[in-house]
């Protein structure tokens, strides 16, 4: 170990270590200086990475393509079932599935929507809390609670809200002379009264990353701008939302992916009803998986979904390159 | 940002005071349910504020859908997954963060891989598996997949806890001629403890909060965790158990919360969030 010099730049790819991983077995050359030390070096590495890569291949790596490739095959979970490569049969079915379509579109209408209104929502929240306003102490606190709420209890919350009967958001519309709704059971007011609760949930986490992005803004880039005659809005425009732009990308991507796998809320909110409107794609596969014991079908879903969420990132992610290069040109 | 127009304050504030009951007022409308005896949930008033505080919801929901016993159930089975959890993920997440060179690259691109897949994929296989070795509907078998299921957010947090210390204080180690578990021990574990402990925390809670890997594994009661029980009491709405089903639903955010109380300042100045996020 004594042969490691202290004027080695932090990033050096060639660091301690890097020889006793499993994939890179000492292939690339190392520096004469270090040869001596790096046998020490590799079974010291390979002590610390057998047990770390264990866990990741027992517990995610093959669970997860095990689930991927039972999409493939006819699995179900009755007994003495026999489980077949059938390649691309579960697909050819799917096309013409339209109770999936339907799930899917409604999970894509759901899943863009929750990002977007929670980005809007934490954005104009993130701005007031970046203000020098009086209460900010409470709000930060009050706006952790629903991100620390379980699933379920949000649901639980949010379904005596909405109570058609005992709930306080009828008893105010008839307080103001308005119709009472059936929030949670009426074929056209479901799907928003599930987003809305969505969007509730998931406004704390992105508040405080966006607010965490705007205190690295430099204040000097404001005080100039304003110097200048800016308005505040010219402001928000031209400083904070490029220097937010990052964050952004991540926040909503992250929303994305998270609301269209998301399964607890709306299973105990609505089951998927009324009339399917709600049901979304993870309610739909859990329900072929596990009460029609169709498990391969199931799997193909999901193999479909998972299709599904890497193409609209990467055409997300195409967009935002794009703009990013405009910017900078 | 600077505002100094009056009018444009006062805006702000009333916007504030939208976020305020939007946020808040749910939770109020809980702890009141909570409150209510189930004459005046019945009854055609609304108010926030109950007639006559009904503190005995909350025995009652302890008592008669045996919440306690799914807590018991919740705390153990989060506590061991986290326990697990973070054990498991700690040398990985120092080879992800320290290692460079393809081991990283493709830890890395499998942490945020696995981001992107439904929990059914992985739900599927370990189902069969577990039901074959006759684990589904058990306390294991729901810890294995707990294991499962926190690992790459865990993994994802905790490297960048070791990331922040810096290598110059283990090289100096490593040149005082310590070897590298020595380092690992008396150098680099000491300074990762407040990561460590926050990475647990979330750990736990991810757990704690969990519903769909419970649904699928756990068809006992008597094995139920909170959410689980919670949900059964759903259905029942509209009679008499809706104050208790809120008392419960207090309850079991309490540790959550607690926790989240305690992370807090990291939380709000997003040196927390930030990791989260990655």
């Amino acid at each position: 170990m004594t042969t490691l010099t202290p004027t080695r730049p932090p990033g050096d790819p060639g660091g301690p270590g890097t020889p006793g991983s499993p994939e890179t077995p000492g292939g690339v050359p190392r520096r004469p200086r270090r040869g001596t030390a790096s046998r020490a070096q590799r079974t010291e590495a390979a002590a610390l990475v057998i047990p770390a890569t264990l866990p990741i291949l027992v517990f995610s790596v093959i669970p997860l393509v095990t689930g991927i490739y039972l999409g493939f095959t006819n699995s179900t979970l009755r007994r003495n079932s026999t489980s077949e490569f059938t390649g691309l049969e579960n697909y050819s079915r799917l096309l013409g599935d339209t109770f999936f379509w339907e799930s899917f579109r409604i999970g894509l209408i759901w899943a863009v929507s929750v990002a977007l209104l929670t980005l809007v929502a934490a954005l104009g929240l993130a701005l007031l809390l970046n203000a020098d306003l009086k209460f900010k102490g409470i709000t930060r606190v009050l706006a952790l609670i629903p991100w620390a709420m379980p699933p379920v209890v949000v649901a639980i919350v949010w379904r005596l809200i909405y109570s058609p009967t005992a709930g306080p958001l009828n008893a105010g519309l008839e307080a103001v002379g308005l119709e009472g709704v059936n929030w949670l059971g009426d074929f056209s007011t479901a799907l928003p009264a599930v987003i809305v609760v969505a969007v509730w949930s998931g406004i704390p986490q992105s508040t405080v990353l966006l607010l965490a992005g705007m205190q690295q803004i430099p204040i000097e880039q404001h005080e100039a701008a304003a110097v200048d005659g800016a308005s505040s809005l010219r402001r928000f425009w031209h400083i904070t939302l490029p220097a937010l732009r990052p964050v952004i990308f991540a926040i909503t991507s992250l929303d994305f992916i998270w609301s269209f796998n998301s399964f607890g809320l709306v299973y105990v909110l609505t089951e998927g009803g009324p009339g399917g409107k709600t049901m979304l794609p993870m309610l739909f596969t859990y329900l072929e998986a596990f009460t029609n014991r169709n498990t391969g079908y199931a799997a193909a879903m999901g193999n479909v979904m998972v299709l599904a969420v890497v193409l609209v990132l990467s055409g997300y992610l195409f967009v935002q390159l794009r703009r990013g290069k405009a910017v900078q040109s | 940002m600077i505002t100094r127009n009056p009018l444009a304050r006062a805006g702000q504030y009333v916007a504030l005071a939208a976020y305020l009951v939007f946020l808040g007022f749910p939770l109020l409308w809980l702890l009141s349910t909570s409150l209510k005896s189930s004459g005046e949930i019945n009854s055609l008033a609304v108010n926030l504020i109950p007639e006559q505080f009904a503190w005995g919801n909350y025995p009652q929901a302890l008592d008669r859908q045996n919440l306690i016993r799914s807590a018991g159930n919740s705390l153990l089975v989060s506590v061991v997954t986290m326990v697990v959890t973070t054990l498991v993920s700690m040398p990985a997440a120092y080879a992800l963060a320290r290692f460079r060179g393809k081991l990283r690259a493709a830890g890395t691109a499998w942490i945020l891989v696995s981001q992107v897949f439904p929990a059914i994929l992985l739900i599927i296989p370990l189902f069969i598996v577990l039901r074959t070795l006759q684990l589904n509907d058990t306390m294991f078998g729901l810890i294995l997949v707990y294991v499962t299921f926190t690992l790459p957010f865990t993994l994802w947090m905790l490297q960048g806890y070791v990331a922040a210390i810096p290598r110059d204080l283990e090289e100096a180690g490593s040149m005082d001629g310590a070897t590298r578990f020595t380092v690992l021990r008396l150098i680099v574990f000491p300074l990762l403890v407040p990561g460590l402990v926050a990475t647990a925390m979330f750990t736990f809670v991810a757990a704690w909060n969990e519903f769909f890997l419970a649904l699928v594994l756990i068809q006992s009661p008597e094995l139920y965790t909170l959410p689980l029980t919670l949900r059964t009491f759903i259905g029942l709405e509209g009679q008499t158990q809706l104050g208790p089903l809120a008392a419960g639903a207090v309850l079991a955010t309490i540790p959550s919360l607690v926790i989240f109380g305690l992370l807090q300042r990291r939380l709000t100045s997003g040196s927390l969030a930030g990791a989260v996020k990655g």
